[in-house]
């Protein structure tokens, strides 16, 4: 069964700029893999290749088994650009119309009502774009990317300009969408997010992916904490099953063991060793 | 079909809204009153210009096809400034601001998008042309009873010169930046121009090197000789000193006619709408 995203050996060459580096990467049906990195890193070109908008100097990118960029390959995706716009004197109907007719989507007007309450955007219907805010015109990005149901969900910086309560919204619909088998190409700086949604992450350092897999596997463990009536002492690389021995250690030597703590890397901590200090 | 027509309801809309049609009805009402006062002055007046009694110039003529040259002149001018403000930005204009890529994504496709921003651009210009070639062709019927030999074509031939110009815009767009196009696009619209004007001076005084130059220049920019030869088929039924007159110009006379450039008009249009398809489907967005 064909990948909902598979990138093999993608490289990208901006002149005298290598963007991409070989990069491979797979979103599986129904996944929801976040794309992480300092800004140049490469995550907007990857992204970019992966909806035809840029093409690879060497290597292949496919949609749904189909080149990326080809008709087949358009007809199952679904995009949110990280700086789009949308035509001001378009309401939020008109531009979800425009783009069921572009998307030779035949949901019609239960389609667009559906998208606009899923992105609590259902009182703007008749709004025009240049009346609305940037967290509802970003909402309204999200729902044109839903447009004609698509397979496979691309979405740069969905929630760069969302206000805690816009993010919530955009976070029950990722894992509203990943239930109904929706697969999900995340690229966002927002690590939180990242972690909260995302079955798999992939974190991009100058042009290559340094580091990948869940947010479980890349929350790797840091050692145990023990406090006993000596104080607070950290045993670095111990894990959860060193626990047991290490309190038993402790107490055969005649300490008072007060407290004991599992100590593991956030996905930050992760992120900060990959990217080193690379500032974004 | 539904998806060309909707990009090009699309651009006709984004057009309205830019006001771009409203500079151009603006300029163009005021150009047809003026238009109009010039005909009534002259033509109230023609009976009162009496020529040498050795010239023998039609002078009704003279000036019906002057004029009318004139509005020929006009029309194309304001056309092209429709056809250029209507396109320069299709495509990078539209990609910096962020409006062109939820379309390009979507399955229509880059050549459908492209060749239906196209359409729609032409087919408002082509009306544009015809709506005010037709007007100026009422006026001087109206003010001075008056009508060329060829009414059509000439119109016609106005209407292509301006299609090529949005062919060239739309061509330039995929390249360069909205400010750039429009610069580059205007700029060779004026030296079409410039270099019809020499060719027909060149002509009047028989000097080959201006004649082969504009001759080229007509070649290489087409909808400057498709111009050119409206500008003869208004006046092809004036003869003797009327007919020389009026082909010395600067609206008269034409040195580059007939079929041949008519059909490398089409050439071109295609040629210039190919090149844009191709270096649009090979540019990064």
């Amino acid at each position: 069964m064909a990948h909902a995203l598979a990138v093999h050996g993608l490289e990208k060459r901006y002149e005298s700029v290598e963007a991409l580096k070989g990069v491979d990467l797979s979103v599986e049906e129904g996944e929801l893999v976040g794309l992480l990195g300092p800004n140049g890193a490469g995550k907007s070109t990857l992204v970019k290749i992966a909806v035809g908008l840029v093409h690879a100097t060497r290597g292949r990118a496919e949609v749904v088994g189909a080149p990326a960029g080809s008709r087949a390959a358009r007809a199952d995706l679904g995009y949110l650009a990280e700086l789009f716009r949308f035509p001001g004197w378009y309401t939020a109907d008109e531009v979800l119309e425009l783009h069921q007719r572009l998307a030779r989507s035949e949901g019609g007007a239960a389609e667009r009502a559906r998208l606009l309450e899923l992105v609590a955007l259902a009182d703007a219907r008749d709004r025009r774009v240049e009346g609305m805010s940037k967290g509802m015109q970003q909402r309204l990005g999200i729902a044109q990317a839903l447009v004609g149901s698509p397979r496979m969900l691309v979405l740069d910086e969905p929630t760069s300009a969302l206000d805690p309560a816009g993010r919530r919204v955009v976070r029950v619909l990722l894992e509203d969408l990943r239930d109904r088998g929706v697969s999900v190409l995340l690229n966002s700086h927002l690590l939180s997010e990242i972690e909260l949604v995302c079955d798999r992450v992939a974190i991009l350092r100058a042009g290559e992916v340094v580091a990948a897999g869940s947010p479980a596997e890349l929350s790797r463990p840091r050692g145990i904490e023990l406090e006993t009536d000596e104080g607070t002492r950290t045993v670095e690389g111990a894990t959860r099953e060193d626990a047991p021995r290490l309190v038993a250690e402790a107490v055969a030597a005649g300490r008072r063991v007060y407290g004991v703590r599992v100590l593991t890397s956030t996905l930050e901590d992760t992120y900060l060793e990959a990217v080193g200090d690379e500032v974004s | 079909m539904t998806a060309v027509l909707t990009i090009a309801g699309y651009g006709f809309r984004e057009a309205v809204r830019r006001k771009v049609f409203a500079v151009v009805i603006v300029l163009t009402a005021c150009f047809l009153a003026l238009f109009w006062l010039a005909n009534h002055y002259v033509f109230t007046r023609l009976s009162t210009i009496t020529p040498p009694a050795d010239v023998n110039v039609d002078t009704r003529t003279f000036a019906g096809a002057f004029l009318l040259g004139l509005a020929m002149f006009a029309t194309l001018f304001l056309g092209v400034v429709l056809a250029v403000f209507l396109t320069l930005g299709v495509v990078s204009g539209d990609a910096e601001r962020g409006l062109l890529q939820p379309l390009v994504v979507r399955p229509v496709g880059r050549t459908t998008l492209l060749l239906s921003r196209f359409l729609g651009a032409a087919v408002v210009c082509i009306v544009y042309v015809l709506a005010v070639y037709g007007s100026a062709l009422a006026i001087i019927d109206l003010t001075g009873h008056w009508t060329p030999a060829s009414k059509v074509a000439p119109g016609l031939e106005i209407a292509g010169g301006v299609v090529i110009v949005i062919a060239i815009s739309i061509l330039g767009s995929v390249v360069l930046s909205s400010t750039a196009n429009g610069i580059a696009v205007f700029m060779l619209f004026g030296a079409g121009l410039v270099a019809g004007l020499l060719g027909t001076i060149g002509h009047a005084l028989n000097s080959p090197a201006i004649q082969h130059a504009s001759r080229d220049a007509a070649w290489a920019l087409p909808f400057e000789a498709l111009y050119q030869d409206g500008l003869r088929l208004i006046s092809s039924d004036a003869s003797g000193l009327t007919g020389f007159l009026l082909q010395l110009g600067p609206f008269g006379g034409a040195y580059v006619h007939g079929w041949g450039i008519r059909l490398w008009s089409v050439g071109y249009l295609c040629i210039a709408l190919a090149l844009a398809v191709f270096a649009f489907s090979r540019r990064d967005l």
